[in-house]
């Protein structure tokens, strides 16, 4: 009995240390952080102020948050519609390529994504591979822009976190059951109808999943837009980072990441909540 | 018109280069309640995937209500299957997954609304239309899952194992609800099952299939007594199988030499002198006495009791007789016999009543 006892203090301590170490002393930290004053001699210093945030309600703030969630939502939407049918594919696939074809979605991963985004640089730019070859075709005449601008930051982050959301949904779709296809071809459903109304609903935890593991990078992968977005397109992560790295404001920076945590908790929040409502409902 | 309602004629099924089914001919009855019985891997589901539609056969053609079906999709036929572990649509309402087929052939709200809780109500399922799926028992799972295909007036409904994953109370409870059910709706039910009691309880005629083929077909109580072949005996029930040999022939009765002994069985297939034959006699034909209460035991065969299962009503005996061979025997408790009682290794003699043993031709 006792034995058994401090097993389970030993394995719940392990989960509150781990929580402890990880999430809840660096958070703090920033919140610390996203409190106190800043001048150009100290990195953080007292006294405690709610200075940074009024300060993030300013326009030009308060315009890159928009511009970023535009941003990483379009990407994540861009990765839902290229990845859906490809991970349906996949998932369906009953062949010995499915490893082969798992392996190539796995593969970009074993490169370093800052090195990955400079090559697209060299595929985007105006003497790049795309436009010389369009050029050579003679069905442009002159090159396209596609670099240093949100086109080719989406195409970056979309490029980037494409992975993220087709294994998750190639998850849930490999455990959607064959025969609950059956039942619906057998009860007259159509390939449209039977997509709309089974498979859709049932792979919907796949796309929140891959959806929240697309846009949660998005939003703050900075050396995408650094690379890919030039000098004018600034987003959250590289507001971020500069006010880290570049200006020092560390108050400001740390304010900035708790803002963006906590939009972020409240979307997921909301989606968790219209959910349960949805479960009350069909309940009663 | 063929006057059936389904009909199958030579048809074969080779999937992955592999002969799954080969020449099936069977033809279905309106309105009778038919089994298709085998152990698994015999090709039964196959065989109602072929009727339903999601497998097109390589040979052979299949009529429903007297219309070739071949190329037809599954929707087109006017049949449903009730699946294996009942494929409900989780994220649906009872009453959703009930209304799915209506809504599909795009019905009138006022008359799905109509059509479904009928549908609920024969089985008895109105009061939870709303709930989901997973609020519902295992039992009730599965009414729903008739209900959902019934609710299309099906001309035939196709069962595949449906009651292989409930426990064995409800299992007997949902046999005799959905007997009652298909005499009910006076639609023709194909069940498919391997649980030989099920097949035998239920139906109004079996089909036993093995390997591919059809061994047999016919009603309950024929599979059962008269048996084809040794594999539909050994299937269908337990039996007692003796080697013999056929040793005189007259128009009625043939004499056959079981271990020495001479017995007179009735003659049902033309049998030469000579020939080897199996007489199969199941273990509730098999009297056992006791060595002080018969006198005569010349068409009697001794043995030693191995081993005395008592079930209540019945007590099961593993009898090893003189040439080594086990046979099992039920002896019920009745006027007769009240007592019951056997030692292990008591000495016995074993019989049965002449004509109650099915004679085959010899098979390896």
């Amino acid at each position: 009995m006792k034995n058994d006892n401090a097993f389970k203090y030993f394995s719940l301590a392990t989960t509150w240390i781990w929580l402890i170490i990880f999430s809840f002393v660096p958070y703090g930290l920033v919140i610390f952080a996203s409190l106190m004053s800043h001048d150009t001699n100290h990195l953080i210093r007292l006294p405690f102020t709610l200075q940074n945030y009024v300060e993030l309600s300013e326009p030009i703030y308060i315009k890159i948050f928009i511009k970023s969630f535009y941003i990483a939502g379009i990407s994540t939407l861009i990765c839902l519609i290229l990845g859906y049918p490809f991970a349906y594919t996949l998932a369906r696939m009953k062949s010995r390529l499915k490893g082969l074809f798992i392996l190539l979605v796995i593969i970009p991963f074993w490169t370093s994504s800052l090195i990955r985004s400079y090559s697209m640089i060299a595929i985007l730019k105006a003497k790049g591979i795309i436009n010389s070859l369009l050029l050579s075709l003679g069905i442009i005449h002159e090159p396209i822009p596609m670099i240093f601008n949100n086109t080719s930051v989406i195409i970056g982050l979309v490029y980037n976190l494409l992975p993220f959301m087709i294994l998750p949904l190639m998850t849930n779709i490999e455990r959607l059951d064959n025969r609950l296809i059956d039942a619906a071809r057998d009860l007259g459903a159509n390939r449209i109808t039977t997509f709309r109304k089974i498979i859709l609903p049932l792979t919907m935890p796949g796309m929140i999943a891959g959806c929240i593991l697309v846009f949660l990078p998005a939003m703050t992968l900075f050396y995408i837009p650094d690379l890919l977005g030039g000098a004018k397109s600034i987003l959250l992560g590289n507001l971020i980072q500069n006010q880290f790295l570049i200006t020092q404001h560390w108050p400001l920076g740390s304010a900035t990441s708790i803002v963006l945590a906590i939009l972020l908790a409240v979307m997921i929040l909301i989606y968790l909540q219209s959910k349960r409502n949805k479960k009350e409902q069909d309940l009663l | 018109m063929t006057g059936h309602i389904i009909e199958l004629r030579g048809v074969a099924k080779t999937i992955h280069g592999h002969e799954i089914l080969h020449n099936i001919n069977l033809e279905v009855r309106n309105g009778e309640f038919l089994t298709l019985l085998g152990p698994s891997g015999c090709g039964k589901t196959t065989l109602l995937r072929l009727i339903s539609g999601f497998e097109e056969p390589t040979q052979g053609s299949i009529f429903i209500n007297g219309n070739d079906v071949s190329g037809l999709p599954p929707h087109k036929r006017h049949v449903h299957t009730v699946f294996q572990s009942y494929a409900l649509f989780p994220h649906m309402t009872v009453f959703e997954n009930v209304a799915f087929g209506l809504r599909c052939k795009k019905i009138p709200h006022a008359e799905i609304q109509q059509r479904v809780t009928e549908a609920l109500k024969i089985v008895k399922l109105e009061k939870y239309a709303q709930r989901k799926p997973e609020q519902l028992s295992g039992g009730q799972q599965q009414r729903v899952a008739i209900a959902r295909a019934v609710v299309n007036q099906p001309l035939v409904l196709l069962l595949d194992e449906p009651l292989s994953s409930l426990d064995y109370r409800l299992r007997k409870t949902m046999q005799i609800e959905l007997k009652q059910l298909q005499r009910k709706l006076g639609i023709t039910f194909i069940f498919v099952t391997h649980d030989q009691e099920e097949a035998l309880s239920m139906s109004d005629r079996v089909v036993v299939m093995y390997e591919g083929s059809i061994e047999q077909i016919g009603t309950p109580r024929q599979v059962y007594e008269a048996p084809q072949s040794l594999t539909v005996a050994k299937f269908i029930g337990e039996v007692n199988i003796f080697d013999s040999e056929v040793i005189s022939i007259d128009d009625k009765y043939i004499t056959v030499d079981i271990q020495g002994k001479k017995r007179i069985v009735k003659n049902t297939i033309p049998f030469n002198i000579g020939q080897k034959v199996h007489l199969l006699v199941r273990p509730e034909d098999l009297r056992v006495w006791g060595q002080a209460e018969v006198t005569d035991t010349a068409e009697m065969f001794p043995g030693t009791v191995e081993e005395v299962i008592y079930k209540g009503t019945t007590v099961d005996l593993m009898v090893r007789l003189s040439n080594n061979q086990l046979v099992a025997a039920t002896e019920f408790f009745d006027e007769d016999d009240d007592r019951l009682e056997y030692a292990i290794g008591e000495k016995v003699w074993t019989t049965w009543l002449s004509g109650w043993e099915v004679v085959l031709p010899h098979e390896e």
